[in-house]
């Protein structure tokens, strides 16, 4: 029985050595420690916060980053207060909340039904394929921001209608790359294999050829987030997305860029765009190294 | 120009860097290619044939690093050269061919401007590259070059396309050509051709040849000398005659004694393995490279690596022991008590008329054309004709992969559905497949145990404890060590991937199963214990075969009949031995004689000219009159002759009477 426990060593050992090569890239280690301290926020955010991200300090309206309240000579504002007097600290410390609770879960629901999608017309090719694939390509030959505001209008707002939206129309973008990965290994022999001692097809879909296209899926669903994340924030700023009083970063951005052209209130806006954008570049990072590591 | 030999590799040593370690791939090669001459690479793949090819071309990949020795071209020194001079002196002093001719051609770039680029980097001016490609692909004996010139890469055969290529490669008047593996990829008769084209443009051009192969009647064919490539080290070297008939390393006589040829058959005798797997890249040998699976191994050979040891004059082998190397016990199997075919029995499977049309493009394709043949219990079927002959069609359409357009098949008298969704359990479960590439036919994501469980629960409904006791049964009977059940087909090696697809095949103890090119992608000596394990198995369980394999020499090894398909039509049919002693089709004659043989000369040249007709344009009268060497005059252009009964079970369908075929293939041309 020792040998058995050889073979199955080798097999994590060769698992471990992906792991390891994972860990060496540093395009994945730095998006992972930057992804790692937004998930953190996003969970444990209204402790580090100094102060709580709702509470409007009346008297200390937009003042420069540094500044002591008027009122309390206790609270500092490090980066500041928004326009409504919130500490903008704060705020950028709980605002990752929400986007990182509706991106990923939009991301899932894309990732799992263009899976679907993509075996499907992969594996039967035919009518099947032809016509899911023209209609896919006229639906994304249409805007993702109008679809979703159309969506959201009709369907009402809510972070459940959201991400299901998302969800869907990511579904239709994935359901081409699995497309595409299935296509390359129906055309193996262990597909006929299987054919030949009667598999049906759901096996066949989900037992033989799925676990074969699972690196491009992962990358994909990296690459997903990020544009996921990106979706949201963007919804968030025209107002159909996350809706106040979450101290989301978009609503951030959308309560206070008016400011931006009365003069100097960078530090208003500035801050949470960039955790936006650091966000977004963290988990393009990790699909980077990822494709890396999976591709060779 | 000096008198430097056009190659010279001394102690050549390269190691691959593998995940911060060094790999040594070469250890120490020494060989020189003179001016004119053909040098033959010979060893089995991961020896390092290849790797010494991308040395010399300085081809190396990037974790790849020449640690020691040197190569000369012609007396220049390829290491030193900077990365300018590199370009130039690719362009202009070596040329290289490679295996797979539709990757070596840009599928986007005409013809004639790949072939006139050869000429155009020398600084030649753009109309001249145009007459001077011309000229190239007139010396390679392409039919109407000017137009070939051209069309794109896609628009030619196999065996053009590496015409175009060994053209390019020539067309520079290479100090040294390296030909790495150039006919594997293509059929018998095109590689013939391919053969006699580069080995007269050899002799004529005087060109100097490093010809690396696996194959060794191809290497015994185009070379004057031999090395034997094994794990790095160049064990064997010498003229091609008596490295080949007086071998004095055990590799050598192993690898000799692997290959089925002579006309041996199942019934006279199991093939010679050489036991063991090649050594791990980068392993420390410090003895002999070969002693772990030499049977004359002693403790000396483990310790103090051989020296060269004359034996002729140019004869040396690395071996401390090379008197006594053919006395290398023979390995093989106990003998085998095969059953005889008895054909008064009812046939196991019949096919009865079968044809496949297939459609493309508004074009009907007749893949299969009336097919009819049966096939007993026990016993062997060969398929032998080229690619698209429709073998595949046929092994697939009885499968029930594919659903046959006309005729019927009968398994045991009943009659078959034409796909397998419309067969019974038992009938899907009685016709298996052993795929040729076992990298494709297992899935790589499977353990061992999980791909036979399954096929043992689908097949023959067995789970829990009794299929765990069959399954280590299969895995006994295909020699698969009980340590792999938990491993996945990458962790096993090329010969024992193999052995797992054939358990796989037989977990419903089927009546029969279809091998297509079973071991065509396997090494020679895997490819003698792969055939032994069939035959082994056959004796024991009973089942037939239909077995298909472009190597006429493994077919007449395991097959009881053969059945030669020409453009989907059944040109001859009958016993083995009398396919294969003749008097046969010209067809079959054909396909014979373009086999190399490590034997040399003894049959009649002829050679089939052009390539395998369309099939969906199938010429008038017999299929074949269009490269006929024998054509009889207009009865074969104007009548389709019958498939008719020449003598006992023989079938044939030719023209010309028996007797007038007996005599022109007894009388040499």
């Amino acid at each position: 029985m020792s040998a058995v426990a050889a073979a199955q060593g080798v097999r994590s050992q060769a698992r471990r050595e992906t792991l390891w090569r994972l860990l060496r890239s540093p395009t994945f280690l730095v998006g992972t420690l930057i992804v790692g301290f937004w998930i953190f926020c996003a969970f444990y955010g209204s402790k580090l916060a100094p102060y709580d991200p709702l509470v409007q300090y009346d008297n200390d309206i937009t003042v420069p980053p540094g500044s002591t309240s008027v009122d309390d000579r206790h609270v500092h504002f490090l980066f500041g207060t928004d326009q409504l007097g919130r500490d903008v600290l704060s705020r950028v410390l709980t605002g990752a909340t929400d986007t990182l609770r509706i991106a990923p879960a939009a991301t899932l629901v894309g990732i799992v039904g263009g899976t679907v999608l993509g075996l499907l017309m992969g594996y039967f090719r035919g009518w099947l394929d032809d016509v899911l694939g023209r209609a896919i390509d006229a639906f994304l030959a249409l805007p993702l921001l109008i679809v979703a505001i159309t969506a959201l209008t009709g369907l009402g707002h809510s972070n459940r209608t959201l991400v299901l939206v998302i969800g869907f129309a990511f579904s239709l973008t994935v359901s081409r790359t699995v497309r595409a990965a299935v296509l390359a290994e129906r055309d193996l022999d262990y597909i006929q294999a299987a054919q030949l001692r009667g598999e049906r097809a759901p096996y066949i879909l989900f037992v033989e050829i799925l676990p074969n296209i699972m690196g491009p899926i992962i990358v994909e669903a990296t690459v997903r987030l990020g544009y996921a994340i990106f979706t949201v924030a963007a919804l968030t700023f025209l107002g159909f997305g996350v809706q106040p009083p979450s101290p989301d970063w978009s609503l951030q951005v959308a309560d206070n860029f008016t400011l931006l052209v009365q003069g100097d209130f960078a530090w208003t806006v500035l801050p949470p765009a960039l955790a936006i954008a650091s966000l977004v570049v963290g988990v393009n990072l990790i699909a980077d190294g990822l494709q890396e590591t999976l591709d060779r | 120009m000096t008198d430097a030999p056009a190659l010279d590799i001394r102690d050549l040593d390269v190691a691959y860097s593998v995940r911060g370690k060094d790999r040594q791939v070469l250890r120490g090669v020494t060989l020189q290619v003179a001016r004119g001459e053909a040098y033959g690479l010979v060893g089995e793949s991961g020896c390092g044939k290849s790797t010494a090819a991308m040395a010399v071309m300085r081809y190396l990949p990037a974790n790849g690093r020449v640690r020691g020795g040197s190569i000369e071209v012609a007396g220049a020194n390829v290491m030193e050269l900077g990365r300018r001079d590199l370009r130039r002196w690719r362009a202009s002093d070596v040329g290289m061919v490679y295996q797979n001719p539709g990757t070596a051609l840009n599928p986007s770039i005409r013809v004639g401007r790949q072939v006139a680029e050869v000429f155009t980097v020398q600084g030649v001016g753009s109309g001249e590259a145009r007459e001077r490609a011309l000229e190239a692909l007139k010396l390679v004996q392409i039919a109407d070059p000017a137009s070939v010139l051209q069309r794109y890469p896609h628009q030619l055969s196999g065996g053009m396309q590496q015409r175009v290529i060994i053209a390019m490669a020539l067309a520079k008047d290479p100090a040294l050509l390296i030909l790495d593996e150039p006919t594997t990829g293509l059929d018998a008769t095109v590689e013939a051709e391919v053969l006699d084209l580069v080995a007269g443009l050899q002799s004529s051009l005087h060109t100097s040849v490093l010809f690396i192969s696996h194959n060794l009647g191809v290497i015994s064919k185009m070379c004057a000398r031999v090395g034997v490539l094994y794990a790095g080290r160049l064990v064997e070297e010498g003229p091609v005659e008596e490295v080949l008939h007086d071998p004095r390393h055990p590799y050598t006589v192993g690898l000799l004694r692997c290959v089925p040829r002579g006309g041996v058959r199942k019934d006279h005798g199991r093939l010679d393995t050489i036991p063991g797997f090649l050594p791990n890249l980068g392993d420390d040998l410090p003895g002999c490279v070969f002693a772990d699976r030499c049977a004359l191994a002693q403790d000396r050979c483990h310790t103090e690596p051989p020296t060269a040891h004359a034996i002729g004059e140019q004869h040396v082998s690395l071996c401390h022991f090379h008197e006594t190397a053919q006395t290398l016990p023979r390995l093989e199997a106990a003998d085998l008590e095969l059953t005889p075919v008895d054909r008064s029995a009812p046939p196991l499977l019949a096919f009865d008329e079968l044809g496949k049309v297939f459609r493309q493009h508004g074009n009907d394709i007749h893949a299969l054309v009336g097919v009819s043949a049966s096939v007993w219990p026990g016993e062997t079927l060969g398929l032998v004709g080229e690619s698209g002959s429709g073998k595949t069609t046929l092994a697939r359409t009885l499968l029930g992969i594919l659903e046959p357009t006309s005729g019927a098949m009968l398994l045991e008298g009943k009659k078959l559905g034409g796909r397998m969704t419309r067969r019974s359990r038992e009938e899907v479960r009685a016709l298996q497949i052993v795929f040729q590439n076992p990298d494709s036919a297992l899935n790589r994501r499977h353990t061992v145990r999980r791909i036979l469980r399954r096929s043992l629960r689908k097949l023959a409904r067995l789970s829990g404890k009794a299929a765990d006791a069959r399954m280590t049964e299969l895995m006994t009977s295909v020699r698969l060590s009980e340590r792999y059940v938990s491993a996945r087909p990458s962790q096993l090696s090329g010969g024992l991937k193999q052995r797992l697809a054939i358990a796989r095949s037989f977990a419903g103890e089927p009546r029969l199963v279809v091998c297509d090119e079973p071991t065509s992608a396997l090494d020679v000596s895997v490819q003698a214990a792969i055939l032994n394990l069939l035959v082994e198995l056959q004796a024991k369980e009973g089942v037939s075969y239909i077995f298909i394999s472009h190597d006429l020499g493994v077919v007449r090894y395991v097959s009881d009949r053969i059945a030669v398909l020409y453009l989907g039509r059944l040109m001859e049919l009958g016993p083995a031995e009398v396919v294969f002693d003749g008097p046969h089709h010209p067809y079959t004659e054909a396909l014979l004689s373009a086999v190399p043989t490590i034997d040399g000369g003894g049959r009649d040249r002829i050679r089939l000219e052009g390539d395998i007709p369309s099939a969906a344009k199938p010429p008038t009268g017999c299929v074949f009159h269009t490269r006929c060497p024998r054509r009889l005059g207009d009865v074969c252009d104007t009548t389709e002759p019958p498939l008719v009964e020449i003598a006992d079970g023989h079938l044939m369908r030719c023209h010309i009477p028996l007797d007038q075929l007996r005599t022109l293939q007894a009388s040499p041309r």
